[in-house]
């Protein structure tokens, strides 16, 4: 009973940790008063003038369009590169997976300042260096998410296919492509994440004038703290949770019907 | 034959992609640390790294991380604990609130933490209300641990976790149906097959605390200079690409040498998939 009490107690304290600061942001995001710790009376004016603040809506649309485009093409790249490698032999398939490793273990900013320093010998940093930067760091995310879910697939039921005489495109198609979804969705899903959450290697790669949410905020947040931050973070951690929410019950789902 | 070899054919645009894009980059930067502004050999700037502007950012940096990392596993373990205790399937909702925060923009986490530690922030006013002095919280070495031990719980959280819900619940009985007591099956099961995990979530914890110069930035106010901060200041405010480079390659040393120490099998990203 003590155990239980301690248990119960300790996870609200991690839990408040974790929480406290968020509840903080959207308190504050429908207060009047610009003070940090008085309730000025209820208001929406912060989250107007966040939709009219061009830079955050700039910011907001390019973050996106990167996001979407950059785990898009990860995943197509991704997976095709997952199944090429799964075909492959052990010492191939060896080299390939350590230099998949590297974006994943390298510390973001070395990542973020190797990667600057190609681009600017060939090109101008922009909307499309961000956009390489991201796809480079987003692949090895859906490979890894694919591969496991490539070697759990059964090779037999493959070759019975061929055998049966379905091209080898009809037989991926129909056998292994929906053992493997889950795996292209997660990687996807992953992918996602890493984009939107990215700030180190786009700030590197970036270049005057594009900006994604997490290099707005940091410029900003150096000159100081303005209320349609909080309005943003609300809104932001309202996505958040509405999706989680929404892949949660998603594959609850799946679980209860598998079972 | 021909089949499989045109199935190897399908990793083509990932093995340009990832020449171009992963390699050649590194290479890059190992040329750029290795040569001076003329472009011919030197070893000065990575050994500028001993110099005591560079040195006291790096062994500050060695100390937050460490310190980072030390608290998020103090505070991690017994929360996976508990949560296993609990018995919950997989994909529960307990677990998605313990990472939830994840999800949410890095830089708004920071926000978040900036504004609480401010002189005019929740805390201080709080000190103020019961009478005491007001503290200077924010631009302190603790302030950026704090907002890394914010950033980065989730990532100790989530190995330690997986790794003690993969052990099978027989283990635990036989040992207790051989005379175990609780402190024996921790020591002897639960402890040794959490290993793995713990040493994912370390590598996941220490390199991004170590390699950080935002959070030091935002929280640290430009008083607390971190090895990252210095790298960043060199190839963003003095150009000079070539010290900036050469200082880059000695902290890659320290994280491959980091990984090496903990020799981990396991931190391939899998711990982080909730999904």
């Amino acid at each position: 009973m003590v155990k239980k009490t301690v248990s119960r107690i300790y996870l609200s304290v991690i839990f408040l940790f974790l929480y406290f600061p968020i509840l903080v942001l959207i308190i504050l995001s429908f207060n009047d008063s610009k003070s940090r710790v008085a309730w000025g009376g209820f208001t929406g004016k912060w989250y107007l003038s966040m939709f009219r603040n061009t830079a955050i809506m700039n910011a907001f649309t390019t973050t996106i369009q990167i996001t979407l485009i950059a785990s898009i093409l990860a995943t197509i790249i991704g997976t095709l590169a997952a199944i090429g490698i799964q075909a492959m032999r052990r010492r191939g398939r060896a080299i390939l997976l350590g230099a998949t490793n590297i974006p994943l273990l390298n510390a973001d900013i070395v990542t973020g300042i190797s990667m600057m320093l190609l681009f600017v010998r060939f090109t101008k940093l922009g909307f499309s260096t961000v956009l390489i930067a991201h796809l480079t760091f987003d692949i090895p995310y859906v490979i890894l998410n694919v591969l496991p879910k490539l070697n759990a697939t059964s090779k037999s039921a493959y070759e019975a296919a061929l055998d049966l005489g379905a091209t080898p495109l009809y037989a991926f198609y129909k056998i292994v492509w929906p053992d493997i979804l889950p795996g292209v969705f997660s990687g996807f899903l992953m992918a996602v994440t890493m984009s939107l959450d990215d700030f180190s290697i786009t700030y590197f790669t970036k270049g005057a004038g594009v900006n994604t949410l997490s290099t707005m905020l940091y410029t900003e947040l150096r000159k100081g703290i303005r209320p349609e931050m909080y309005a943003l973070s609300t809104l932001l951690f309202g996505i958040a949770l509405l999706l989680l929410l929404l892949m949660n019950f998603r594959s609850a789902r799946k679980n209860d019907i598998n079972n | 034959m021909t089949t499989k070899w045109k199935r190897q054919l399908l990793a083509g645009p990932y093995i340009i992609w990832m020449i171009g894009f992963i390699l050649l980059p590194i290479l890059m930067i190992l040329f750029y640390g290795m040569t001076d502004s003329s472009g011919s050999f030197t070893l000065h700037h990575m050994i500028a790294i001993a110099e005591p502007i560079h040195r006291k950012a790096l062994l500050l940096s060695l100390k937050l991380a460490l310190i980072c990392t030390g608290i998020c596993l103090l505070l991690s373990y017994p929360l996976a604990m508990i949560l296993n205790g609990m018995h919950l399937k997989r994909q529960s909702f307990v677990v998605f609130i313990f990472v939830l925060p994840m999800w949410m923009n890095f830089m708004l986490r920071i926000l978040a933490w900036q504004l609480l530690l401010s002189n005019n922030g929740i805390f201080n006013t709080l000190l103020d209300s019961l009478g005491l002095p007001k503290l200077q919280l924010l631009n302190t070495p603790s302030a950026v641990v704090f907002g890394m031990v914010y950033d980065f719980l989730p990532f100790m959280i989530l190995p330690i976790y997986n790794a003690m819900s993969r052990i099978g619940r027989d283990i635990i009985d036989a040992a207790r149906d051989l005379g175990a007591n609780s402190l024996q099956v921790f020591v002897k099961i639960i402890l040794p097959l959490t290993v793995t995990g713990v040493l994912s979530g370390i590598v996941m914890v220490f390199v991004p605390a170590l390699t950080s110069f935002v959070i030091s930035d935002l929280l640290g106010g430009g008083k607390v200079l971190l090895i990252g901060n210095v790298i960043e200041q060199e190839f963003m405010q003095s150009m000079d690409w070539n010290m900036g480079s050469g200082l880059s390659i000695v902290l890659m040393g320290f994280v491959i040498a980091s990984m090496a120490f903990m020799n981990v099998r396991g931190a391939d990203g899998e711990g982080t998939a909730v999904w």
